[in-house]
């Protein structure tokens, strides 16, 4: 099976589930785990959204 | 100035403290699952195989053991971190990379990625058992 994704859906997939494994292996309680898990997956996400653009400030 | 040389006791060697590793590193999650942490077991193994299986159907690389570029050698440390599914990947025999593809990249970099996350929580199942997180 061959699966292409747009750029944006591998980085969001990407940001899912490195943010669960963080989430669950760097904090204890739930609590935490689910509030840490949701800061990383913004930042991974905004991360994307800052690099695309500098990427198109830099590419004018 | 007094010498503050307090020793730090190591942690107590159990069975439990080397299977959860062992397992959880074969097979993604299985160290929490076997100390019946059930959710965040369950949690880990989808977020590692569901990684892993579309690293392999996005067309990404596999690495082998070698002795070359520091960027190979690097890429199967991460590959191996996957464990068993690294094994299923090796002896099938699937996960030679096309290079044609521009979403192959992408998948080689999730094969790696799902290895380190991986051993993250290998590290996490190791620190459950000796009790050092609850």
């Amino acid at each position: 099976m061959n699966l292409q994704l747009s750029h944006f859906t591998a980085a969001a997939l990407f940001a899912l589930f490195a943010s669960i494994v963080f989430g669950i292996t760097q904090r204890t309680g739930v609590r935490e785990q689910v509030r840490y898990g949701l800061y990383c997956f913004v930042m991974f996400v905004g991360g994307v959204f800052v690099a695309g653009w500098v990427m198109w400030f830099l590419r004018r | 100035m007094a010498k503050t040389s307090e020793k730090v006791a190591a942690p107590p060697l159990t069975m439990m403290s080397v299977v959860a590793p062992a397992a959880g590193w074969l097979i993604p999650g299985a160290g929490h699952l076997i100390q019946k942490r059930w959710g965040r077991g369950l949690l880990l193994m989808v977020s590692v195989v569901t990684m892993f299986v579309l690293g392999l159907m996005m067309q990404g690389r596999i690495y082998h053991p070698n002795g070359g570029d520091i960027l190979d050698i690097l890429g199967f440390v991460g590959d191996v971190g996957a464990g068993g599914l690294y094994i299923v990947t090796v002896v099938k025999d699937w996960g030679q990379g096309a290079i044609a593809q521009a979403t192959a990249d992408y998948g080689t970099k999730y094969l790696i990625v799902a290895g380190l996350l991986n051993f993250i929580s290998v590290a996490d199942a190791y620190h459950i058992a000796i009790g050092k997180k609850p």
